[in-house]
């Protein structure tokens, strides 16, 4: 079962057991947006508190499988505190990582398998156990639900915070 | 035929010789195929059926002098009067409708007999069971005309609850419900159903798309006034479904779909729609397909539906009993304990491990299970759950099948640990 393990690596285990900022926040203030993965029914409810310039509070509610629940805990530990221009930046190299993988089957379907353009892993710290996922075309979803629910959130409190 | 001689039941390790796809290795490993409920394998005669009919006969249907153009013809008609057969319907010529799938053939009846049947305030009841199929169409004519609908409880072994029938079909104009849950696998007495909508003067539509393929189902004998199927999930293949009704009521509906082979006349400024099924089939129908599905159910006669229900009913109890001795409280399996009223549909809760991931682990076994809400997200919320992990049983499913679920299953708890 060497693939599983690829899939289901300590770290993620480790976050879908033990979520980091799990709940919710108040909203308002918090700025609250429900993300939805309509093929498996994972539901998911991220709050977020931005404080000059930065993701000061995050938290997470719903339900999901372990790739979308340690994804959610990953990231939510992962742009705490942070700017929004490094969290954007972060969102940016983990889809990267994740669309590597969409890029690579696309080459070898026409035979002529390519090297994907390197996504800085390293910079991505824990987050890089996702990795696995790529290999996964039908997790990638998963793994990317609470990213995306992230950027439905960061563009409804942009423009209250201008 | 693929029965044992000596018993005259259903011989699995003949059946599945029938069906090539069981011959497929996934990971190295036999494909151990738990999916049907979502869609059936199809078996090597309903292929070649198909193949035989785009080799040797096509044409498109109805209009056509040529001798293919009739052969064809003949052959799609063919497929209806099988159809019919095998459900019973008194008059297929005129009864039988192709459809795309089970969830046209409703969204026909609500367009058409719920479009001139129902108005603001009239009650439709449906159950709290139904596929996303049996309640969407509903919901859309309760936005458009301000129908009510009305809701059968589903009671904590999964079955409908019956207590308040009366009360939900006073007034109602249609009682609309599953024969059998793609969920929880529970039968529902159809017959009882509608003898209960008649007396309240209200009509049934009867959601066979998993009753069809796995148990009788005889129009005449339920007494039912509209049934809905698919053949992707009855041995047959995907793009053809099934609408069947009564003459007398298909008669008074308006068209479904405007287009060819669905009038009698068209002039610049009116139309005069054919007869039924004719009406309510605007443009080049699916023929290969109606060939196949004719295949199948031919298939499905050959091998006689008693017979296969007996095999699933058997195998059914092995499941819930291996379940449950070799996993233990681990194990959550929703719907009725194995008995007459319940079909070979297992949606499984093991732990707390979420579905998707379940099913992950069982493909590396080349299970193949459903992870997710099965498109009944109203009963997934009743059963207080987002997703289950869910296997089905079809004809060509035996034991071992079920021994290899069991295996992956301990290993996803090992995982999980
Ligand atoms: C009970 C029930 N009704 C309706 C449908 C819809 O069938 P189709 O998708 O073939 O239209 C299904 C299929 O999942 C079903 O299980």
């Amino acid at each position: 079962m060497a693939d599983l393990e690829d899939l289901y690596r300590e770290i993620i285990l480790d976050h879908y057991r033990s979520p980091r900022n799990r709940g919710e926040l108040p909203a308002p203030p918090a700025q609250r947006v429900e993300g939805f993965n309509p093929l498996c029914g994972d539901e998911i409810v991220l709050t977020l508190l931005i404080d000059d310039g930065r993701v000061s509070d995050i938290k997470i509610a719903g339900t999901g499988c372990s790739i979308s629940q340690s994804s959610a805990s990953l990231m939510s530990a992962a742009v705490k505190g942070k700017s929004l221009d490094e969290v954007r930046q972060l969102i940016g190299t983990f889809k990267s990582m994740m669309s590597i993988h969409e890029a690579t089957l696309a080459d070898e379907a026409d035979g002529a398998p390519v090297e994907p353009e390197p996504v800085d892993v390293r910079s991505l710290g824990e987050l890089a156990a996702l990795q696995g996922v790529v290999k996964f075309p039908v997790r990638i979803k998963c793994a990317t639900l609470s990213w995306n629910t992230l950027v439905q959130a960061l563009n409804e409190a942009e423009p209250q915070l201008a | 035929m693929a029965l044992n001689e000596m018993t005259g039941a259903l011989d699995t390790e003949l059946v599945r010789k029938d069906f090539p796809l069981l011959a497929r290795s996934v990971h190295d490993r036999p494909i151990v195929y738990l999916d049907s409920a979502a869609s059936s394998l199809q078996p090597s005669a309903v292929l070649r059926a198909m193949e035989e009919y785009y080799e040797a006969h096509h044409a498109n249907v109805h209009r056509g002098v040529y001798a293919t153009a009739e052969e064809a013809t003949n052959l799609y008609e063919g497929a209806r009067v099988d159809v019919g057969r095998f459900i019973g319907a008194p008059d297929p010529g005129r009864e039988v409708i192709f459809t795309k799938n089970a969830t046209e053939a409703i969204n026909l009846v609500a367009r058409t007999w719920g479009a001139t049947n129902l108005g603001a305030g009239d009650v439709v009841v449906l159950s709290e069971m139904e596929h996303h199929a049996n309640i969407v169409p509903w919901l859309m004519l309760a936005e458009s005309t301000g129908i009510e609908l009305r809701y059968l409880p589903v009671d904590i072994d999964g079955r409908l609850d019956l207590t308040g029938l009366d009360a939900a079909l006073d007034g109602a104009k249609l009682l609309s419900v599953t024969a059998m849950s793609n969920v929880l696998g529970t039968i529902n007495p159809v017959g009882l159903l509608a003898e209960r909508a008649h007396a309240a003067g209200a009509l049934i539509l009867v959601d066979g798309a998993q009753s069809v393929p796995h148990v009788t189902v005889d129009v005449r004998a339920l007494d039912i006034d509209f049934l809905a199927f698919s053949a992707h999930k009855m041995l047959g293949p995907t793009g053809i479904g099934v609408l069947w009704s009564r003459a007398n009521i298909l008669e008074d509906l308006p068209p479904f779909l405007g287009g060819g082979g669905m009038i009698l006349d068209v002039r610049l400024d009116r139309f005069l729609a054919a007869e039924p099924p004719q009406r309510f089939e605007a443009g080049t129908p699916p023929i290969a397909e109606a060939v196949g599905l004719g295949a199948a159910v031919r298939y499905l006669e050959a091998t006689g539906m008693e017979r296969i229900r007996a095999h699933e009913l058997a195998l059914s109890r092995y499941t819930l009993e291996s379940l449950a001795e070799r996993l233990g409280e681990d194990c959550v399996v929703f719907g009725p304990p194995a008995g007459e009223d319940r079909g070979g549909v297992f949606s499984l809760a093991f732990r707390d491990v979420h579905a998707h991931d379940l099913a992950q682990v069982l493909d590396q076994f080349a299970v193949c299970v459903r992870p997710g809400h099965h498109c009944a997200k109203p009963l997934m919320r009743k059963l207080g759950v987002s997703a289950t992990a869910r296997a089905s049983l079809g004809l060509y499913n035996d034991r071992h099948d079920v021994d290899v679920l069991i295996e992956g299953l301990a290993e996803a708890g090992r995982l999980f640990a």
